[in-house]
């Protein structure tokens, strides 16, 4: 019998393959707390802050001259996003009043994605969308308020919305567009980026491990092999979700860095 | 046996989608091996650079991805 005939009639007996998709992302309720459920993503991001929280409390705690192994671990980790993400990219003379915001948002995201991978949690919590969002949403007041309190706010319009060298007619053309470009997509791509990038990372693992458990169980004779291969798949993608959710977690701070260096720069 | 093809135009815009992000991509990393190439030392300085172009190109084609399963 062929691949797709042996699939085809196991499809009419009822026992069809149901691909994941958005909905396995649908998380039901754990418990209730005074009507409003409460779902495994929102714990998870709760313990993310917790745990990004005491993990430094402890690391920083001694503050001796000579530091221990948790101190070099947090030493290390802050001065990563220090210098080499806020330091480098706004610059020595504005860095140090966003370091606590970029540093607590670089961890958060970065083990709200490890979620994703660790075992018996395995949901990278912003592959649900409303929690992007309301990052996104932070990192874009905190851009822009920066950027009027340095210009003024007519002053920093100008800045975003007004290129360097452009007079008369273009600017009509190019004041709705930069303004569009800089104030108004600049969240939306920022959230959609970290978004899209979870949730096709974890629906891809989906795929793998579910389709590997169909074809395995499921398939005719010959095609049982397929689901070993798609699990050794399944395996090797989630090494690379890894990287991606590191990744992600880098570009997002560090965009975040550099629109907030944008709206700080001086006049041209 | 019949011949109907039942597919998804979701897909066929993914697939278009994919064009231009992995062009773009080809060429991020180009540069960097060459620029790495011309001047080993700049390796580090060009990394950073280089991871930030590759995220903002992929992000277009992971904007399609999702959108393909996400709209229906």
């Amino acid at each position: 019998m062929t691949f797709a005939g042996s699939l085809v009639s196991a499809a009419e007996s009822g026992e069809g393959f149901v691909s994941p998709g958005p909905s396995s992302f649908d998380l039901p309720a754990a418990f209730s707390v005074a009507g409003f459920g409460v779902t495994k993503p929102m714990l998870q991001l709760v313990l993310a802050a917790a745990l990004v929280f005491f993990f430094f409390y402890a690391a920083a705690r001694q503050r001796s001259m000579v530091p221990g192994k948790l101190q070099f671990v947090g030493e290390s980790a802050y001065g990563f996003v220090r210098n080499s993400i806020a330091r480098d990219i706004i610059g020595s003379r504005d860095f140090m009043r966003f370091v606590p915001y970029l540093l607590a948002l670089f961890f958060f995201i970065l083990l709200n994605n490890f979620f994703g991978s660790i075992p018996f949690i395995q949901f990278p919590t912003f592959s649900r969308a409303g929690m992007v969002y309301a990052l996104a949403g932070l990192s874009w007041v905190i851009y822009n308020v920066a950027g009027i309190r340095r210009h003024g706010f007519i002053g920093y319009l100008k800045l975003q919305t007004v290129p360097a060298g452009i007079h008369g007619a273009m600017l009509l053309l190019l004041v709705p567009l930069e303004f569009l470009s800089n104030i108004v997509v600049r969240p939306v791509t920022l959230a959609l980026r970290l978004f899209a990038n979870m949730l096709a990372g974890h629906l891809l693992i989906l795929l793998f491990a579910l389709g590997g458990e169909y074809l395995l169980v499921h398939g005719a004779g010959l095609i049982k092999p397929v689901g070993i291969l798609a699990w050794l798949l399944f395996i090797a993608i989630s090494f690379l979700e890894l990287l991606v959710q590191f990744l992600q977690a880098y570009v997002f701070v560090l965009l975040n860095a550099m629109y907030i260096s944008g709206a700080l720069a001086e006049e041209h | 046996m019949n011949g109907d093809i039942n597919g998804s135009l979701n897909m066929i815009g993914y697939g278009l989608a994919a064009i231009g992000p992995g062009v773009g991509i080809g060429l991020i990393f180009a540069a960097y091996i060459n620029g790495v190439a011309r001047q080993p030392e700049a390796q580090g300085r060009l990394q950073a650079i280089a991871i930030l172009g590759f995220a903002l190109a992929e992000a277009l084609a992971i904007i399609g991805i999702a959108l393909a399963f996400v709209l229906s």
